[in-house]
């Protein structure tokens, strides 16, 4: 790009490619297992193979004997370097344990398969695994709970020996009257849902590099995390270790997902044996300790039950909720929260209650896969709006636009409150104007005629819709500063985190576009506690939004300073003054000052003046403040065919409206927004997480659990409308998750609509081919035919 | 553990390594000699983030020990880009249409690319998702991937044969791209 050209038009909402990729493209990136580390040493983990024990013995000798093998720590000798056994929960305002947060190593007793009991030190990874194959563990089995509904039973057993029920916690969302709703009700329609996610699969496992420095007592740790500064905490309390000797570093990411939301014991025991040991130790998740100790969300168990007036109107919606916890809580459980919350989605509901029940199994924990619970919501909720066209004789777009919240009722509050105890206020948008250009987009209103021609030649085809919103930009702040060196290096330093979405460029537009600054000549470090010692994260699509707004803030802060002093050397009004190309310019004159200048001016000189009443530093640190979410929309639409006989489903359209508020680098966008979807159709017909009777996992490599390839996934048309939210100083919205979420309640409508000569009822994702033949099965047996 | 000397022209440079029998080509590439471009995403032979060229086919290094690469000619990402560093027109087409986010699995993808579009200079849409059905990305959703390889191609095809797509790396050295 040319320099010159830098201004605020053309560098915010510019296409232009990431600054991030040369390096990833040329295998130059620095991803957890790139880091050279000399003298480290390599650590695998002894899992548990049994979903509920007593461990009665861990026997290491043999193992130890392997040539090669440093150490085999278990709890018992993990202690000394702890300040628990136990992990604090994460991500809350408290460091507090209790007693459902994970063990850093298992004590006495495990709770699923993957469950970490020990870990091996070696001089290799290949070293490692063979010891680790050689720890010989007695276990007493446990009776073992494997589903979330058999967990309320009475008579079932403990998911741990300690809880004295299953059952994690219970609670109501709602609000207004509906009791009096339903009585109102000319019509009332109820289904019953299943609906699991499966995992984050990012391609790039978790990991962490830990290397203790001698010197001065301190650590420093890489980890392939969303959450370096909780990290930081967390290390910083489970270590007992005076915090301004500790760093945490998240190199390149390969992909985040949600999973990587979390704090692991793996971060925290290969910290605490690298102290331990003074040696630096690394730990590479594998894809078998993916699927079996990485978070999942997996199971939720929804009943509802919608009341509508003669029109179709909503009157009142109430159901129950049941939430599969597995084996631990690592964080506050929000996932259920998010989801009863997001429910009413779009849509004008006067009446709700959802009662919410959270249980825990003998399964790998639980926690956020991107969407965090707002799929589930959409899928529930869009099923239920086409169960209530089908049973009124209507359209199903029909339906939705009499529901949905018009413009001219924005902002639009629902009546409950975000996590942040803020209300719900759903700041810009219009709903019933997306639907309507996507569904035109897509040729809704011709498709019967289509399917009706396709079913004469035997063809199966099927449209689908769904709507969707999404809180993004989740607070309560994030950091951003803007440094200008005395070279001139434009930086901006964050507590955001990089995953892949491209951070780094979108932020390097906001900074330019307020410093006239080229964004590839900008260097943006985020994730790395030193530099940004305060900071959340990447999680709730949020990090445009929050980072983005800061950084935005700071750079103006930094425009507005070099301007001051520019002026106050040039002797020329500030007005007269503009940014561009890395100088401080007088508009339409020659004179000028570079901004490295005015930060060699700005840095001081030992005991000479300094000029006026500016402070030193041509930096600024912003921490923009919100409670408030911003709330993103979409609509999509989705075609498929459906082979009846080997129930096979093929994606023939997909058409996705979205409005995101202003976007930043519209590419990026899309390339978030096209992904997100085809995350959602690995949701809607290919991802299962698979466990048997006995909470064996029966999906452990990428063999079983099926991720959608090249060849499954359709072309994805996209369009975008760009309503700026007032919620943040922007106008964006994020656009992480958006994607995903209605994708699935889409696909199952299509299918469903396909099979409509069945009369078939979809209330589940995901929907595999041995799903759908049973499905059409039973229609047959039940004597309908398969003829229109 | 008993060690086995192996020999490779790696990106057109012989190499020599000392490695035990039991290690896979993707661990050696990357271990020993530090060409940590080649990325491991499941270490079964199911994700395609570890493919490289082995004598000009497309191989899955976590699937290979490295003693069968003794005496190969290989070419990982490192040897995409010529000398200077100036990007392969494959690499410059997934940079123009952002067929990259998080970067894990575009060295796979980008080497299965290079032999399919040597193969086949004027794909379809359909043949270049099938090209790369055995790669996993979890990113993408392939969208922005297939884009880039349909533009690398025109670009390929109309710079001619004065740009080799895939010429093995030992006879590629010295070829001005």
């Amino acid at each position: 790009m040319n320099a010159d050209a830098v201004s605020h038009a053309s560098v915010i909402g510019a296409a232009i490619p990431r600054i991030e990729d040369g390096a990833l493209l040329v295998g130059k990136g620095h991803y957890i297992d790139d880091i050279p580390m000399p003298g480290v040493l390599h650590v695998a983990v002894v899992r548990s193979t049994v979903a509920h024990a007593l461990i009665r013995r861990i026997d290491t000798e043999a193992a130890r004997l392997v040539a090669g093998v440093h150490a085999i720590l278990t709890i018992e000798e993990l202690l000394p370097a702890l300040a628990d056994g136990r992990m604090p929960l994460g991500g809350g305002t408290s460091d507090k344990r209790d007693i459902n947060t994970p063990f850093v190593l298992a004590k006495g007793e495990v709770a699923y398969v993957g469950e970490a009991v020990a870990i091996v030190v070696a001089e290799g990874r290949y070293i490692a695994e063979d010891a680790a194959a050689r720890v010989e563990i007695d276990y007493d089995l446990l009776d073992v709970v494997h589903d979330a509904r058999e967990a309320l039973l009475p008579d079932s057993p403990k998911v741990r020996r300690e809880l004295a029920s299953n059952v994690l916690n219970t609670f109501n969302v709602g609000y207004g009257d509906v009791a009096a709703a339903f009585a109102a009700a000319a019509h009332v329609v109820r289904d019953e849902l299943w609906q699991h996610r499966g995992c984050g699969q990012s391609i790039e496992g978790r990991g962490v590099l830990a290397e203790p420095r001698p010197a001065d007592g301190g650590l420093c740790v890489w980890s392939s995390t969303q959450m370096p500064n909780a990290l930081f905490n967390m290390l910083a309390q489970m270590l007992g270790m005076d915090d301004t000797r500790l760093r945490v570093i998240t190199p390149d990411v390969g992909g985040g997902f949600g999973p990587k939301y979390c704090i692991y014991p793996e971060e925290i025991a290969v910290a605490a044996a690298a102290r331990l040991l003074s040696r630096p130790l690394k730990w590479i998740e594998d894809r078998r300790e993916t699927f079996i100790s990485s978070v999942q969300e997996r199971d939720q168990y929804w009943t509802v039950e919608v009341a509508v007036d003669a029109e179709a109107r909503i009157l009142g919606i109430r159901g129950r909720l049941l939430h599969d916890q597995g084996a631990y809580a690592p964080k506050p459980v929000n996932l259920p929260y998010n989801s009863a919350t997001a429910m009413t989605g779009p849509y004008i509901v006067p009446a709700y209650a959802m009662e919410v029940v959270i249980a825990l199994t003998n399964k790998v924990p639980v926690s956020s896969v991107r969407g965090a619970g707002y799929p589930q919501a959409a899928f529930a909720m869009e099923r239920m709006m086409d169960l209530v066209a089908s049973q009124l004789g209507l359209d199903r777009a029909e339906v939705r636009r009499r529901n949905l919240i018009p413009p001219s009722k924005m902002p639009y509050a629902k009546p409950m409150k975000a996590r942040s105890g803020a209300g719900m206020v759903y700041d810009s948008g219009d709903y019933p104007a997306s639907q309507a250009e996507v569904l035109a987009a897509a040729g809704w209103n011709d498709f019967p005629a289509r399917k009706a021609k396709a079913l004469e030649q035997g063809r199966y085809i099927g449209i689908g819709m769904a709507n969707a919103v999404k809180g993004t930009g989740r607070g309560p702040f994030e950091s951003g500063t803007v440094n200008v060196s005395a070279s001139g290096q434009v930086s901006v330093f964050t507590g955001a985190a990089a995953m892949g979405q491209g951070l780094a460029t979108a932020l390097a537009q906001i900074c330019g576009s307020e410093l006239g600054v080229a964004p590839e000549q900008i260097h943006v470090i985020a994730g790395d506690t030193a530099t940004s010692p305060l900071g959340l994260g990447g999680f709730a699509s949020r990090q445009l939004v929050t980072a983005g707004s800061s950084v935005h803030l700071a750079a103006k802060a930094v425009a507005s300073k070099a301007k001051r002093l520019a002026a106050h050397i040039m002797e020329v009004d500030e007005d007269q003054l503009e940014l561009n190309d890395g100088r401080v310019r007088v508009r339409g004159g020659n004179n000028s000052v570079s901004l490295g200048e005015l930060a060699r001016i700005l840095r001081g000189a030992p005991g000479y003046g300094f000029p006026g009443d500016i402070e030193p530093g041509l930096s600024s640190a912003q921490y923009w403040r919100t409670d408030a979410l911003a709330y993103a929309n979409a609509c999509h639409v989705v075609e498929v065919a459906v082979d009846i006989e080997v129930c096979d489903v093929t994606i023939e359209r997909y058409v996705a409206i979205h409005d995101s508020g202003r976007l930043v680098n519209p590419m990026i966008v899309d390339g978030q927004i096209t992904g997100g979807i085809v995350h959602g159709i690995g949701n809607a017909l290919y991802e299962l997480m698979g466990y048997d009777d006995t909470a064996q996992p029966i999906t452990t490599t990428l063999a079983e659990y099926l991720l959608p390839t090249a060849t499954e996934v359709p072309h994805i048309e996209t369009l975008y409308r760009e309503t700026v939210s007032p919620a943040n100083p922007l106008g964006v919205k994020g656009v992480g998750e958006a994607g995903t979420i209605p994708a699935a309640a889409a696909i199952i409508s299509a299918i469903e609509d396909a099979l409509s000569p069945f009369s078939i009822r979809i209330s589940n994702t995901p929907l595999t081919p041995e799903m759908l033949f049973d499905t059409i099965a039973a229609a047959r047996s039940r004597g309908l035919s398969a003829s229109p | 553990m008993t060690k086995i000397a192996i020999e490779i022209v790696v990106n057109g440079e012989p190499r020599y390594c000392s490695v035990e029998a039991r290690m896979t080509f993707a661990d050696c590439l990357r271990h020993e000699l530090g060409l940590t471009g080649t990325h491991l995403g499941c270490e079964h032979g199911v994700c395609g983030a570890c493919t490289v060229l082995v004598d000009g086919a497309s191989v899955r290094s976590c699937l290979m020990l490295a003693v069968q690469a003794d005496k190969a000619d290989v070419r990982t990402i490192e040897g995409v880009a010529d000398k200077d560093g100036r990007l392969h027109p494959l690499q410059e087409a997934f940079r123009r249409n952002h067929g990259l986010q998080c970067g894990y699995c575009t060295p796979g993808m980008i080497m299965t690319l290079l032999e399919f579009l040597a193969e086949n200079p004027a794909p379809t849409e359909a043949q270049v998702r099938d090209a790369i059905s055995g790669n996993i990305c979890r990113c993408t959703g392939y969208q922005r991937i297939v884009a880039a390889a349909l533009d690398a191609a025109e670009e390929l095809r109309a710079a001619g044969s004065a740009q080799p797509v895939d010429t093995p790396a030992a006879k590629r050295v010295g070829v001005s791209a």
